[in-house]
């Protein structure tokens, strides 16, 4: 296992890299998308209740994979040329936003619906009441699923190593069949992805306890 | 205290599965593979499941078909007798050394190229099927050979653990090289327009351009890919056995027969070159 680190160090820190940026940026715009949604969902528009509901449904419960290979092989046959790594960060995306909102979903509706109506009665909109009664409270509530969903997110950002995202599964590939030696590849693979995930763990189990206090 | 034995807990079980693993890999290089095949009656081979002409999964039947099968089936009949039962296991590049170490199969045919780093791991018999490496290109590509891909900004695509993307980086170093998980997912990405030409042994590349006419082989072969069968290291009878087996399929005008069978209507491919008597 060290002489993998010692002899492949380098491509093995660029797919670390490479998961990063990609679970990073697909983390911000997954939260972002997914909480987006979630208010939608909860509009009493039933029209676009009914839209947010769709795009939720559609990207649950299709796999990631074909999500990601449908941004990897149509869209650049069609529309515009997309690299691997930008398939898989946008297919990574999608996905974990339908996730993502329909845990935050759970979280508005579980707040008193009380709160909601005693922020509008007291003239605040329904935008202000979201933003600074409802929301938050949410946040707190969802935080432990909502970690799961992000520890989630990046263990499948490794969905990268099939369309040649140059990720840190795709590197390990590449040094598991160049060295032959996949056991040791993989044990170290597995090593790099508990570095990222570890530390969110933990943090987010400290968020929840600070936020519970 | 609690948090201590939480945390030694947790070290442990991390111990515990390195070891485990650890020990699962060298556990089953020590027994006669070619005894327990003849106890059995049957070899199990690991071939390609994805690639047209050598071994290729027929969706109809669930069959894999293929030079390779058949070359298998007919080396299983001379080392086993008339009755011996060929299995055959899908392999990827990827996954065929792990299977092979770990003895789920017993040999690997599967246009595997005889190379000195992979014969420091495992055993190879003599080449059976003699590719070169080539470049596959959509007919209206001004991709003339390898030559004109050594420069910046063009894409070659793979597939992952071939020996051919590691040979591509020799003469088109410039190049940027997209290991693929498969020939199938490579081909789609050169459809879709994701790299400029598709690098493999001719072999397979011919196989690609039958079923999509779109696409031709340009500039000829640029090394030489013998393909060998690997067997473990150590299985020095199974070896022999198949290179004795191999000298009696190619004796016997068995071989030409399946060299014909799966070659003789690909265009451009020399069939005289991969007789063999």
């Amino acid at each position: 296992m060290i002489s993998i680190f010692q002899n492949y160090g380098g491509l093995l820190l660029q797919g670390f890299g490479q998961t990063l940026i990609c679970s990073i940026i697909a983390l911000f715009f997954a939260l972002v998308i997914g909480s987006g949604f979630a208010i939608l969902e909860v509009m009493p528009n039933k029209l676009i209740h009914g839209l947010a509901k769709a795009y939720i449904e559609l990207f649950r419960n299709i796999p990631l994979l074909v999500i990601t290979m449908f941004f990897y092989v149509v869209i650049p046959m069609y529309i515009a040329k997309i690299s691997g790594f930008a398939a898989g960060t946008i297919g990574l995306t999608l996905y974990s936003s339908a996730f993502i909102a329909e845990t935050v979903r759970s979280g508005i509706q579980s707040v008193d619906p009380g709160q909601m109506e005693g922020a509008r009665a007291n003239g605040l909109s329904f935008w202000q009441a979201m933003r600074y009664i409802v929301l938050p409270q949410a946040f707190k509530y969802v935080l432990p699923p909502l970690g799961n969903q992000f520890i989630n997110l990046i263990k499948n950002s490794s969905v990268l190593a099939f369309v040649a995202g140059m990720d840190l599964m795709y590197q390990g590939n590449v040094i598991a069949s160049d060295s032959l030696r996949s056991m040791a590849t993989y044990l170290c693979i597995g090593l790099l992805y508990l570095i990222i995930t570890l530390p969110l763990s933990y943090y987010m189990r400290y968020l929840e306890k600070k936020l519970a206090a | 205290m609690k948090k201590v034995y939480q945390k030694l807990g947790l070290l442990f079980a991390l111990v515990v599965m390195v070891m485990s693993l650890g020990a699962c890999s060298n556990s089953s290089s020590k027994k006669n593979v070619l005894a327990d095949d003849k106890k059995s009656n049957t070899i199990t081979w690991g071939v390609k499941a994805d690639t047209k002409l050598f071994g290729l999964m027929d969706v109809k039947d669930n069959q894999i078909k293929g030079f390779e099968v058949d070359l298998a089936k007919a080396m299983t009949k001379q080392i086993l007798g008339k009755d011996g039962k060929a299995r055959f296991l899908q392999v990827t590049s990827q996954t065929r050394m792990p299977l092979l170490r770990n003895g789920n199969i017993d040999a690997i045919m599967a246009t595997m190229t005889i190379t000195p780093e992979r014969e420091k791991q495992v055993d190879f018999t003599r080449s059976y099927f003699d590719a070169g490496q080539a470049i596959l290109v959509k007919q209206n590509s001004k991709v003339k050979s390898v030559k004109s891909l050594n420069k910046k900004g063009a894409v070659i695509l793979g597939v992952v653990g071939s020996n051919s993307v590691q040979n591509i980086k020799k003469f088109a170093s410039k190049a940027k090289v997209l290991q693929l998980t498969d020939y199938s997912q490579a081909l789609t990405a050169l459809k879709s327009g994701q790299g400029d030409a598709l690098t493999t042994d001719n072999g397979i590349l011919y196989g690609m351009s039958v079923e999509n006419p779109g696409y031709v082989v340009r500039g000829g072969a640029f090394t030489k890919e013998p393909y060998g069968i690997a067997v473990d290291q150590g299985q020095t009878g199974l070896k022999n056995a198949m290179n004795k087996a191999l000298t009696k399929v190619e004796k016997s005008g068995q071989y030409n027969k399946l060299i014909y069978k799966w070659f003789g209507h690909v265009k451009g491919f020399d069939l005289k070159e991969a007789y063999r008597q």
